[in-house]
This record gives structure tokens, C-alpha cells and sequence, in this order.
């Protein structure tokens, strides 16, 4: 027992006294982890926020639907409940038949035109939100079935191009972030051979003296291990710096197209553990794949 | 403690390193291996610590038969056998004291142990007063002592020197031959590989030469028998 906790000791002690011994290797180790982590993190970050953007586009694609003329004010607000029942819909609103002259009034500078006008000719109408954009059709068929709503109209078009937008770009995010996930861990695997290739004759002295496999592998591991850790929590800390910079000075032109979402720990959390998995994954995994081929003597 | 038996060895390439060769190292026996260069010298060695495998023949070192070993017992067959190399292969960013004492790590001996022992055959080697130095702060011939040390830490049964004096002037190359007569007189099976033939003449010992990939010459003898035949 005395011996095992001897030989942790001596694990971590090597691993750590490594990291510094070779001091030029772990800095470009954790460089390039931290460059990597920083380009997929931007990215994510950007993906985001177009999925949000295209988010915000979708709530604003309504379906109006109008209300049979022979009903009165009251029977037509009557319906409401029974719009609100119907799956896919998340709010509709009641717009009055004066709410609608006004409404379309405003459009016009000359307001008079419209003041001999009789309202009887707009309709009372509901303005439908939907939750999932991709369903607009089959909403608008089921709203059909209400017999006292007259004309439905939703726009399919854009509802069309809002969906395909938004897959297009969830999976162009998912094949980028595949492609950068694999080219980083080829890249770091590279880097751990380098540095491994470097210490092949201490490696070869541990063989040559009676070093076990698993003893000579350790030091490694954990060398690897604080290596990618570092790099994950360096290059989370770079993300959200930046992010949160960018975002303050996004803020400054809030009244223009959109601002940024904000970091907060639904974002935060998992890009924090998908840092942590791949720094554990690279740093780790990268010193077993490269030591195994100086082990086999 | 070694015995090889018509080994021979061929490498992937074609090139046959070994031809049928047979020889025999008793325990307490002081031996030189000599040979021009890709004699079989180099294989011979490979052979003896395991890194490679005899085509066919028998190779057995300290009891183990090298050509049936599981891969997971040669870390324990090895630490049975110190070795010496041409080019010291010292850590260099690690101390004297430390680079002696890994070997001891590697085995996973107690530190009180390694506190005792390491000491001692520095002592043993003239180096305990260099015991902090790094290895780029030592002369060639105090880096092979040290390397000579790290090799004996473990108390192995047998030791085999690479070319020890490859890297030496002539005054060193003897000290460093007269430490490894010494401990061999301690007990220890010693097996020195060279092919510096005015250091073996300086000692009357037994010689095993090699030339071909074949034993030319095995006697008791302090000239190269096998040139003058």
C-alpha cells in the first residue's frame, strides 16, 4: 500500500516536473488546444445566434385569421378559447374590426380618406402565433375547421425559407464544428507524437531499466491531462471574454437589426463541459495513442 | 546466466545478422564481446534484453528462454539485467542522484530504500560528491560512471556494457573497464561488448569474437585470437 501511494506520488510528481522539463512543448501543446477550442467556440457562439435570429424572424410569421362577417364582436372574441386549443398555436390575439380600420389608417398619411368609410367592411380577425414554423400548414388546415373563420391566410413562402434557412445552417454549424473537431484532435495529436518523439530515449531508458508499461504511461497521462485542462479553461475564458465584449458593443447599436444573446449557463455550462471533453479527450487520449507505439519493445 | 544456442537471426530487409551462433556466460564470469562493426555485435545484444526475437535458435538469459517470454514478464526479466550504453543515456534534466535513482523508481522501490541504496553506488562509482550535478555538468567518462551506476542500483545479476568506452579517451575508457572488472569481483556477471582491441589487451580475460555473424574465436586470452588465424 505504502509502494502504491509511493508510485502516485511519483506520477504526478513526474507528470507536473514534465510539463515544466519540457517547457517549449506544452506551450505549443496548450496553444494549439487554446486556438482550436477559441475557433470552435466562436463558431458555436455564431451559430447560435443566427438559430436565435432565425428564431425571432419565425415568432414575427403570423397567421391571420378572419372572422365570418355575420358574427358579432362578442361571438367572434368567443372563439378565442377554441383557437388557443389547437396544437402548434402559442398566442393569438383579438384585433376588432375598429382596431383594424385604425390599424390599416396609419399606414396612409391622409387619415381623412378613410373617414367616410364604414368599419362593417374590415373584419374581425385573430392574429395566430405559432410555435413550430416548420407546421404552419397543417395549422392553417385545422383552423379550417373552425366553420366561423372565413379566409386564413399565413405566408408560406417565408415560413418555408425560415425553416430551410434554419436547417441549412444547423447543418452546416454541425458538419463545421465536426470538421474542426476532427482536425483539432489531429492536429494535437501531432503535437503530443512531437513531443513524445522528442523523449523516445527516456522512453526507451524505462523499457531498457524494467519499467511496466502502465508505469511509464502515467506521468504521461497526467501530463496530458493538465495540459488539456489548461487549455480548456484558458480558452473557455478567452470565448466568454470576447463573447461579452462583442456583445457590449452590440449593445451599442441595439436599435438596429438584433443584439446578441447573452452567455448565460445554459449556454455557458455545456460549452464549458464540451471544452473540458475535448481538452480531457486530446490531452489524454493524444498521450495514450502516441505513447503506444514507443511501448511496444 | 546467458546461453545462446545456433541462434540465428534475419532482419525483414534480408540482411542476415546472424549465422549459428553459440556461446555460453556462467554466473560470476567476465566476458568481452568483440567484433568489427555489423559483426552480429548489436543484434546480439538486441537479443539479450529482449527488443527483438532469434529467428531461430535458442536464447535464454537468466533462466528465461527470450523466444517464449510474455511481454508482460520482460519488465521483470530486464530489471534482472543492468545495461550500458555507448551514449550513457542519461536523463538530462534530471541529477545525478536522480537519474540513478529512477531506475530504482521505475521498480517501484520504497524511497527509504532508494535513500540508502543510491548513495552507496555512487559511492561506489567516485561519484557521490557530484550527486546534485546535471549530466551536461560532467565529463564523458563521469556521465558512463553514473550510467554504470544506475545500471547496478537494482543489484542485477548480469551486466551488459554497449560499447561502454565508445564515447572515451583512452585513460577513461580504462577506468571505466577497471570499475566494471571491480564489480564483476563483487560478484556480478559482466559482459562487455567493444571492438577497441588495445583496451581488451590490456586485460587477460575471456573474449568472444565475432565476425560474420558468426563466432570466429572463444578463449581465454588477452589478444584477438581469431586475427591471427
Amino acid at each position: 500500500m505504502k509502494v502504491n501511494r509511493n508510485r502516485s506520488f511519483y506520477y504526478i510528481r513526474e507528470g507536473i516536473s514534465s510539463i515544466f522539463a519540457h517547457g517549449l512543448m506544452s506551450f505549443a501543446s496548450i496553444c494549439i488546444i487554446v486556438a482550436f477550442l477559441i475557433i470552435m467556440g466562436s463558431f458555436i457562439m455564431l451559430a447560435l445566434n443566427i438559430n436565435a435570429l432565425i428564431g425571432v424572424l419565425e415568432s414575427e410569421n403570423i397567421i391571420l385569421a378572419y372572422v365570418h362577417e355575420s358574427l358579432s364582436e362578442s361571438d367572434a372574441r368567443a372563439l378565442e378559447p377554441r383557437i388557443r386549443a389547437i396544437h402548434n398555436i402559442s398566442s393569438a390575439t383579438f384585433i376588432s374590426r375598429e382596431e383594424a380600420m385604425q390599424s390599416f389608417a396609419r399606414r396612409f398619411s391622409d387619415s381623412n380618406m378613410f373617414e367616410d368609410i364604414d368599419v362593417t367592411i374590415f373584419r374581425h380577425r385573430y392574429a395566430i402565433y405559432v410555435e413550430d414554423v416548420s407546421q404552419i400548414v397543417q395549422t392553417q388546415e385545422t383552423l379550417r375547421n373552425i366553420r366561423e373563420l372565413g379566409n386564413i391566410n399565413a405566408n408560406h413562402a417565408i415560413a418555408q425559407t425560415l425553416v430551410s434557412v434554419r436547417n441549412v445552417v444547423t447543418w452546416i454549424s454541425v458538419i463545421i464544428i465536426a470538421v474542426l473537431l476532427v482536425i483539432s484532435l489531429f492536429i494535437m495529436q501531432n503535437t503530443i507524437k512531437l513531443a513524445t518523439y522528442e523523449r523516445r530515449e527516456e522512453i526507451a531508458l524505462m523499457k531498457m531499466v524494467g519499467a511496466t508499461n502502465a508505469f511509464i504511461r502515467w506521468p504521461f497521462i497526467i501530463e496530458g491531462f493538465i495540459l488539456g485542462m489548461t487549455g480548456s479553461i484558458l480558452a473557455y475564458a478567452a470565448v466568454r471574454g470576447l463573447y461579452e465584449l462583442a456583445a457590449s458593443n452590440m449593445f451599442l447599436f441595439e436599435g438596429g437589426f438584433f443584439s446578441l444573446i447573452t452567455f448565460s449557463t445554459s449556454i455557458s455550462i455545456p460549452i464549458f463541459l464540451l471544452f473540458i471533453g475535448i481538452g480531457f479527450a486530446v490531452g489524454v487520449g493524444g498521450s495514450v495513442i502516441a505513447l503506444n507505439r514507443y511501448l511496444k519493445v | 546466466m546467458i546461453r545462446m544456442v545456433d541462434v540465428f537471426k534475419e532482419y525483414s530487409n534480408g540482411v542476415k545478422a546472424l549465422k549459428g551462433v553459440s556461446f555460453e556466460l556462467n554466473a560470476g564470469e567476465f566476458a568481452f564481446l568483440v567484433g568489427p562493426s555489423g559483426s552480429g555485435k548489436s543484434t546480439i545484444i538486441s537479443l539479450l534484453v529482449g527488443e527483438i526475437a532469434p529467428t531461430d535458435g535458442l536464447v535464454i538469459v537468466n533462466g528465461q528462454d527470450m523466444d517464449n517470454i510474455k511481454m508482460r514478464k520482460m519488465p521483470y526479466l530486464r530489471r534482472t539485467i543492468g545495461t550500458i550504453f555507448q551514449n550513457f543515456r542519461l536523463i538530462e534534466y534530471k541529477s545525478v542522484y536522480e537519474n540513478v535513482a529512477f531506475a530504482m523508481r521505475v521498480i517501484g522501490a520504497a524511497n527509504r530504500d532508494i535513500r540508502q541504496r543510491v548513495p552507496y553506488v555512487l559511492e561506489l562509482v567516485g561519484l557521490e560528491y557530484k550527486a546534485k550535478s546535471k549530466p551536461d555538468e560532467l565529463s564523458g567518462g563521469e556521465q558512463q560512471r553514473v550510467a554504470i551506476a544506475r545500471a547496478l542500483v537494482n543489484n542485477p545479476k548480469l551486466i551488459i556494457a554497449d560499447e561502454p568506452t565508445g564515447n572515451l579517451d583512452p585513460a577513461r575508457s580504462l577506468e571505466i573497464l577497471l570499475l566494471l572488472k571491480k564489480i564483476n569481483e563483487l560478484g556480478t556477471t559482466v559482459l562487455v561488448v567493444t571492438h577497441e582491441k588495445p583496451l581488451v589487451d590490456q586485460f587477460s580475460q575471456r573474449v568472444i569474437a565475432i565476425d560474420g555473424g558468426r563466432i570466429v574465436s572463444d578463449a581465454m586470452d588477452r589478444y584477438y585470437n581469431y586475427e591471427s588465424q
